[in-house]
This record gives C-alpha cells, structure tokens and sequence, in this order.
C-alpha cells in the first residue's frame, strides 16, 4: 500500500481527532465519583471490646473484622475476588466459602481451593482515641497475607 | 408520473428490499429457514413491546423493581408485554446464531459478502449486548448478580480490564449509575446503532445480488409477489402466533428484590454467557477471559479472509467430505468436551497437585493443552488420511468452537446446582 504525503495528513488528523473524540466521550459520560474526596470512614467501636481470636461480621459496612491471636486487626471484604459474589463464614475451619463458585478462602483470607486465584481484599484500619476506622471506599489487592496488612491497637 | 396505481409507494419502498424477480431456487423455504427475515420480526416486536414498557419503568435502584411489580398489577396486558418482549429477546439471541450459522455454513460470507459478515457479526454483538443490557433492568436477584459476575469477568482483561468495567458500571460496583448506563444503552443507543447496522445490512445483501446460490447454467426468474413475499407472510405469522401464544402462559422470571448482600446460590450468568463462565471454572482467568475470547473474535472475524483453495459458494458445506467433517467434528467436540469437563471436576486437580507451580500454568495452560493438542491431533488425522483441504479444515474448526461452547453453555444450564459444583 502507498502511502503518499496526502494520505498520511489525512489519516493522522483522523487519528487524532478520533482519540480527542473518545475522551471527549469518556469524561462527558463519566459520573463524578463519589469515592474520591473526604469519605467518611466506617467506625467499628472501641477496639478493646473486640476479642482476640474472633471474627465479627460487618456487612453495613461490607467486611469481616478479624482480631487474631496476637491481637492483629484484619477487615476483610466480603466479595469474592473470583466473581464479586459475597463470601459465607465457615464455623468449621475459620475461613471463608464463596456460594456461587465453591472457592474457598481460610482465616488469613488466602485462597485454600481454586476458581479464585487471589486472597480476599482488605481495607485499612486507623485507631483513633481507641476506636477503629475502617476506610472501606479502598480495597486493597493483595497476593498473599503477611504481617504488615495487620493493625494493632 | 406514469406508475399503475395499483401499486403505493409504501408498497413500492417495502419492495426495495427485494428485486422484482428472483431466482425461483432463492424462494425455497430450506435456502434459509427465514432466520433473517425472522430476526427483523423480532427486532420490530421488541421495539414496540419496548417502547410500551418505557411508559411505566423508572431507572431508578428505589423504583425499577416496584415499576415491574406495578406493570404487572395495574396496567392492562402489563404482564403479557414484558413476557412479550422477555420471549422476543431470548429468541432474538437463538436466532440470530441460527442465522450465523446458516450464513457461515452455506458459504455465503466471502467476496463481495465479506463485508457484509462483519456487519452480521458486529449486528450479532449487539443482540448480546442488548439483551446482556436488558438483563439488569427488572432489578431482581437474578439480575443483580448475573451482571455482577459478568462485570466481573472484565476485570480479569490485563490493563484496560478495571477501567472497562468500571466504564460500563459507572462505579466500583453495580448500583444505581450501572441501572442508568445500560437503561440508555438499552433503550436509546444500542436501538439506533441497530437501524443503521440493519439498514447497511440489507442493502448489501440487495448489493451482492441477493442471498446467495450455487451456480448454474440456466436460471429460472419468477416473480417474488406471491412466490416469495407470500413465505414471508406465512413465517412471520407463525412466529407471531408463536410468541402470543407461549406469551400468555409463561410469565417472564421475576425472583426478589436485589440485594447486594446476599448471594443466591448459585449464581449465574445470563444463559447465552454460560459458556464463558464454565471455562473460567476450568481455566485461569488469563486463559479463560483473555487468551480464549479474543482468538476466537479474531479467528471469527477473519473467516472470510483466509487463504482457501476452493470455494463453493451457496453449496452447503462446501463438499460432501465438508458436509461429513462438520458432522462428525461438531459431535466429537460436544462428546470430547464434556467427558474433559467431567475428568476436570472430578479426578484432574492440577491446581492441588502443582500448587507450588505458578496458577498461570497449573490452572491455565496444563487443561488448555489437554483440550487443544486432541483438537489438533483430530484435524491432522482428516488432512492425512481424508486429504481434507484448507476451506473444509477451518469450517470444522468452526464446528469445533461453536459445539463446545454449546456444550459447555448446556452443562452450566442445566448440570450445575449448589456451589457450581456438577449435579453428577
């Protein structure tokens, strides 16, 4: 195909034009986002009424709140990272068990059994004056549990 | 003006989708089952069922599900139209991959129809999405989580994947901006895109001479009034009886009110996307939502361009050898598919016995070679011992794609119960 100085300005200013258009298109569609800006952080309570050891259920707030042994907070989202569908507690091994695709999740929130291929997101946690604030606007992705996603009181 | 007065010119504007006379061949029923001719029906009937149902829906997350409840209760024939239109979107989705089908396997898409494939396919895409975008609207359970899933699946496109579904939810999750995004995809644009594709649609059929014909010596031309338009008449008033008919007994599925903090067990997709959603049971997301779709998009719309050595256009299946291969290959890939599904659920956990190994090839390459080195040994086997040429190679490819994801769409449908997990 040849291509002469004629058709390169033409199919150039196209192009540009078309990539204008989109974003024109993207944000002229686009909704605000009600996310971003001062977002209000969800407050569990005192952190010394929670026990170590326990997992409470939030599901206003859309996460597990687990304290474990070592008295480490964890929020966890409820959602499936497979297929966003929420995940039910397992009382026998602690973890957790997605309904709509049989993955399973353990108390850490790493995948025991696959579809899923990652472990369930988290939201940070501040303390202030004693009381958990969970920022549960931002989900963390995470491939695997380590110490430092944990907060301690 | 010198024209009889016989004839309007409504009448002469509605013949401007056929010529005067035709080749008597084209006129016989089992040229093309009507599929075409059938999907315009539809695409009217929805149309009017819709634009009736616009007067009482609200796209609101307060107020979608209780306007169903209301045009159910209190407005007249209320439930009959959404059945209607429920009945009319589904069979639009059948019958349009009826007609692909009869197209692709009459040989009616190359040369100067080649264009006209991609238009098919591109119309073919649409009837997904109107239907994927319709889905959401009644704001029940059964619609909130099977967009949620599929929104999902998005999200595993590398890149581009988050952005995507977060363009097409208009939020982190789906809520009320996602109800309002589809309602006017649903009822404005995805509508108009589809008269414009339509209209370019049939002027290229009329372009390239009418559907499609072997070639013969001697033709044989009658009139298409009554010999044609009579059939067409005949068809769509079966349909339509057809669609009343079964309109008036079965209630289009209306389960509880959405509610994003409980997921039914089990969740799934809408049924024509259960076939993807079985594959990213088996295999990786990489695999299962990247790798997979896009080569068969391509393969699909480059059907028409690739090299062949001979084509027959209008004989089905090309040659008898054709017609034989896409027989059998679309049997043995139905049979091969659900016995390798059936081991995978059962006795092959590649992700439990090479858990150490990355997902990416335990979960995502290992099952894709198990299904697609038999494939390609299979296709050898027809060139070496039946010297099957390149044009009846890809039409059993073709087969081969198209039954397997039948297959596994059927399996999702209706061999799956609590937790996904197979009722066998």
């Amino acid at each position: 195909m040849k291509l002469n100085r004629r058709k390169f300005i033409k199919r150039a200013l196209i192009t540009v034009a078309s990539v204008e258009a989109f974003f024109l298109l993207k944000g002229s569609v686009n909704k605000i986002n009600t996310s971003s800006g001062t977002a209000e952080l969800f407050n569990a309570g005192k952190a010394t009424a929670f026990e170590n050891n326990k997992l409470y259920p939030f599901l206003t707030g859309q996460f597990f709140l687990k304290r474990f042994e070592d008295g480490g907070f964890l929020a966890m989202s409820i959602k499936c990272t497979h297929l966003g569908c929420i995940v039910n507690t397992n009382s026998k091994t602690g973890g957790f068990n997605c309904p709509c695709h049989a993955s399973q999740f353990d108390k850490y929130g790493e995948v025991v059994s696959a579809p899923a291929t990652r472990p369930l997101d988290y939201f940070p946690i501040t303390i202030e004056k004693g009381e958990l604030l969970i920022d549960t606007k931002k989900p963390i992705k995470r491939s695997s549990f380590d110490k430092s996603q944990l907060t301690y009181a | 003006m010198k024209e009889t007065k016989t004839v309007s010119s409504i009448e002469k504007f509605i013949l401007h989708l056929h010529p005067y006379k035709i080749d008597s061949r084209a006129t016989k029923f089992n040229r093309t089952f009507g599929l075409g001719g059938v999907c315009a029906l539809l695409f009217i009937i929805l149309s009017i069922t819709g634009l009736l149902l616009r007067f009482s829906y609200i796209p609101t997350v307060e107020h979608a599900y209780d306007s169903i409840l209301g045009l159910k209760n209190n407005t007249i024939f209320g439930q009959f139209i959404r059945n209607l239109h429920h009945l009319s979107g589904k069979l639009m989705v059948v019958v349009s991959f009826l007609h692909l089908l009869r197209v692709y396997f009459s040989q009616s898409i190359f040369h100067k129809r080649s264009e006209n494939w991609i238009y098919g396919l591109l119309m073919m895409f649409l009837v997904i999405a109107s239907s994927f975008t319709g889905y959401l609207l009644p704001w029940d359970q059964l619609a909130y989580w099977a967009v949620t899933v599929i929104t999902q699946i998005f999200e595993y496109i590398p890149f581009i994947g988050h952005s995507l579904a977060y363009a097409i939810r208009g939020s982190e999750t789906v809520d009320g901006n996602t109800l309002l995004n589809f309602y006017t995809l649903h009822t404005g644009i995805i509508p108009l895109l589809f008269i414009v594709l339509m209209v370019m649609h049939f002027w290229l059929v009329r372009k390239a001479g009418g559907i499609a014909l072997p070639k013969k010596e001697e033709q044989d031309f009658v009139d298409i009034v009554p010999n044609l338009v009579s059939k067409e008449i005949m068809v769509a008033c079966i349909v339509i009886a057809g669609l009343f008919l079964t309109a008036a007994f079965y209630d289009a599925p209306l389960l509880d009110q959405a509610n994003p903090l409980k997921s039914p067990n089990p969740s799934k997709a809408p049924w024509y996307f259960l076939g993807a959603q079985e594959l990213l049971l088996h295999l990786h997301p990489f695999f299962g939502a990247v790798v997979i779709p896009f080569a068969t998009g391509i393969f699909f719309l480059g059907l028409p361009f690739y090299k062949y050595d001979k084509i027959n256009i209008g004989v089905w299946f090309n040659s008898p050898l054709g017609k034989k291969m896409t027989i059998q290959s679309s049997l043995i890939a139905f049979v091969f598919t659900f016995i390798l599904i059936y081991l995978f659920e059962h006795f092959l956990h590649f992700d439990l016995w090479l858990a150490s190994w990355p997902s990416v090839i335990s979960t995502g390459l290992i099952p894709f070679l198990f299904y697609i080195v038999p494939v390609a040994i299979y296709l050898l086997f027809w060139n070496k011992k039946h010297k099957a040429n390149r044009t009846e190679l890809i039409m059993a490819c073709t087969s081969i794609i198209l039954s397997s994801y039948i297959c596994m769409l059927l399996i999702s449908l209706l061999f799956r119960g609590e937790g996904m997990l197979m009722i066998f």
